[in-house]
């Protein structure tokens, strides 16, 4: 149970060996952790993830196997971890970025980051969603992007899939309101991780210390959308206005 | 007759729609919500047939919701109003009152008070059910002379986990009566309860009043002079350094003490709600200023000291339920109410927790210190002999759980603990020390409620 405090007991980390994922069970409030399970294809990253959490102190810290593209075995997957006790949080927190290049070469390409991003994310999203009904409480976390706002030529196959799951989880998010379960929507703009790794930063780029930080206030608040950095909210209202041509020619400047 | 279409395949049912009896429940602090199903049983038949049917999500009586943490509330299970049980059957030959679970001291009050009766104890709001009086086994000002309200009570019927009605009672099952007491909701249901009343011959109280320079001297006037009265308790200004504070205690005041114009309605009984706090108030309401004014101006009403001043019930016993839903004042952050007992040994602890919240910038602005008397036999009951010191604070006071885990382990290692009726933040190792019959409740009421179907978030979050 989430206490009076906002202090989580049990969370459920979808895309384990996510590094804004885990810098945010790092940064919530650790006095009641007792379960903390890192859902992910069994990998070193994710048994890095673990290590990485145990050294800290957090008790209770386990890797479990989920494959985002297999939605058959979701149900499953998500039963399992709720029968065996409440989740307060899950952080859903898979994804990739693809190679917009390659996609456009081989659309199989798109199809897989489709598919991962999207299609994936809303199977386990709406899974999950029905373990917080029914425990009635929890709150769902789901890392979307600036992307999602307005996609741009450099990477519009994985754009579109933010921008999909985005819309969804503010539907999710609607579907839930009131019910003690809640969703979270998160649109990090450029976070130095593995996935932007050798990247040309953009501006107001963070590291995922800095969104974990943004998330946690923003679970502690109760808000349903927040932008990391916060003041991308404003930048972000002024992209998604502006018209095609001009947008055109900002994003190539950016790259 | 038209025929009806035949139905498709059936439709799967849609897990994240709701049910019209589906409530969104929180306790009085206004933190942690969940969503349950809210029935309200209108026999013990009813009841019977919904604890036997409740699902693996679970089952809990709530009362009237003045807990102040999740003690009342059971995220996705069924939570029973029992608001239908009200019944209230004065005994005037025993000087009992046989009442249902749900009828509320308010209530029992309006009847029991003309008739030249008053409850055993009462705690703070009057507010509160006869089940939930038992559930919490609640404690008033009377504690150091009189004990708990569970002492006070005769027999109980009591719906287990098998779905029988159990006639418990001190002397019959002393063991299932005991873990019921105390025992949160977590025994079965509570249908009615016979207990003590206290005989009196006006509805007014005599009160004497001490205001005192600092927290020695209202800890040291308490020790004296505590046992000269059946009720005592100090509020503290938790801004002021010096720890100062009034000292109110006094008894029901003989008819006698009464003057021509109180004495033609000498049992008179009529409490009034000045004001009901606006749903939406900022939450920035309280702070650290509008609190020590608040402070300030409750220090400085109080005389230094007089004796024998008659004061109505609801003004010695019940000051807040003048304002209605006066738990808004805190704003939608909602609020917690750190609620500790200590044995006299770790009287010290008193002065360092008030520090430490001052020192975190917790505005507490009804803080409230008491003497305890002797325990009672029930395991989880919260009093035992000492302190016990209650503040209530904005739960979004950044650094306060590492501040109250402090205090926590303190109280721990000092033989106290926490009173589960407030509470919404301890830790289960924290329950596990500072209860140490805990073990050989949890085996009671395994025989109770074999398959476990009585819980509350407060159960689940402290693994009771």
């Amino acid at each position: 149970m989430m206490d009076a405090l906002g202090e989580p007991q049990s969370v459920l980390v979808l895309g384990g060996s996510s590094e804004i994922a885990l810098e945010t069970v790092k940064a919530l409030p650790r006095n009641r952790l007792r379960r903390v399970l890192l859902a992910g294809r069994p990998n070193a990253a994710r048994h890095a993830a673990v290590e990485s959490l145990t050294a800290m102190g957090i008790t209770g810290v386990e890797a479990i196997d989920f494959d985002a593209k297999d939605t058959s075995s979701h149900g499953g997957v998500i039963d399992g971890v709720f029968d065996a006790g409440d989740i307060d949080l899950v952080i859903l927190a898979f994804g990739v970025l693809g190679d917009q290049d390659a996609a456009e070469a081989d659309p199989s390409l798109a199809v897989e980051v489709a598919t991962t991003n999207y299609t994936g994310a809303v199977s386990v999203g709406l899974h999950v969603a029905r373990r917080l009904r029914k425990q009635g409480h929890g709150a769902l976390v789901v890392l979307s992007s600036v992307a999602a706002d307005r996609a741009r030529r450099a990477n519009y196959v994985y754009g579109s899939t933010k921008a999909g799951l985005d819309a969804f989880a503010q539907g999710l998010g609607d579907a839930l309101h009131g019910s003690g379960a809640s969703v979270l929507v998160v649109r990090p703009g450029f976070v130095r991780t593995r996935m932007t790794a050798g990247m040309p930063e953009a501006p107001m780029t963070t590291n995922p210390q800095d969104v974990a930080e943004i998330i946690v206030k923003a679970l502690r608040k109760g808000k349903e959308t927040v932008y990391a950095p916060g003041p991308l909210m404003y930048v972000m209202g002024v992209m998604k206005n502006l018209p095609r041509p001009v947008f055109r020619k900002i994003s190539e400047k950016q790259g | 007759m038209a025929t009806k279409p035949a139905k498709k395949s059936a439709a799967p049912v849609n897990p994240l729609k709701r049910d019209d009896n589906e409530k969104l429940l929180t306790g009085w602090g206004r933190t942690a919500p969940s969503m349950a199903h809210v029935v309200k049983p209108g026999s013990v038949d009813e009841l019977r047939d919904l604890v036997a049917k409740a699902g693996e999500r679970g089952i809990l009586a709530r009362g009237l919701g003045r807990s102040y943490g999740d003690a009342a509330q059971a995220g996705g299970g069924t939570v029973l109003d029992m608001s239908g049980f009200d019944s209230i059957e004065l005994d005037t030959v025993h000087g009992t009152v046989t009442a249902g679970a749900g009828a509320s001291v308010d209530s029992l009050l309006k009847t029991l008070v003309p008739a030249g009766y008053f409850v055993p104890v009462t705690a703070g709001t009057r507010m509160i059910t006869v089940g939930g009086a038992i559930a919490a086994d609640v404690h008033g000002k009377n504690h150091h002379v009189e004990g708990s309200f569970g002492s006070h009570v005769h027999a109980l019927d009591l719906v287990t986990g098998h779905g029988r009605v159990e006639d418990l009672a001190p002397t019959r099952k002393a063991e299932h009566f005991w873990a019921t007491v105390g025992g949160i909701g977590l025994t079965g249901v509570v249908t009615k309860a016979t207990f003590d009343l206290i005989p009196i011959t006006s509805s007014l109280i005599s009160v004497d009043t001490d205001r005192c320079a600092d927290l020695d001297a209202v800890m040291s006037s308490m020790i004296e002079k505590d046992d000269q009265y059946r009720y005592s308790v100090a509020w503290i200004d938790s801004v002021s350094p010096s720890g100062r504070g009034v000292i109110t205690r006094g008894d029901h005041a003989p008819s006698s003490q009464l003057d021509a114009k109180q004495s033609e309605t000498p049992l008179a009984y009529d409490p009034k709600i000045v004001a009901t706090a606006p749903p939406f108030l900022p939450s920035r309401l309280l702070n650290k200023f509008t609190v020590r004014a608040f402070n300030e101006a409750w220090f400085r009403k109080a005389p230094k000291s007089r004796q024998g001043e008659l004061q109505p019930i609801g003004e010695f016993f019940h000051p807040l339920d003048g304002v209605q839903e006066w738990n808004r004042i805190y704003g939608p952050g909602g609020f917690i109410q750190y609620q500790f007992v200590v044995p006299d040994s770790a009287g010290y602890l008193i002065d360092y927790a008030l520090k430490r919240l001052r020192e975190v910038g917790a505005p507490s602005f009804l803080t409230v210190l008491k003497r305890f008397g002797a325990a009672n036999p029930a395991p989880l009951s919260f009093p035992q002999p000492g302190w016990t010191l209650a503040a209530d604070v904005p739960a979004r006071v950044e650094g306060l759980g590492a501040v109250l885990d402090e205090i926590d382990g303190l109280v721990a290692a000092s033989g106290g603990r926490l009173y589960f009726a407030k509470d919404s933040r301890q830790s289960p190792e924290m329950v596990a020390q500072t209860y140490p019959r805990l073990t050989e409740w949890q085996g009671v009421r395994d025989q109770m409620d074999p398959r476990g179907i009585f819980t509350s978030d407060l159960a689940r979050r402290l693994s009771l």
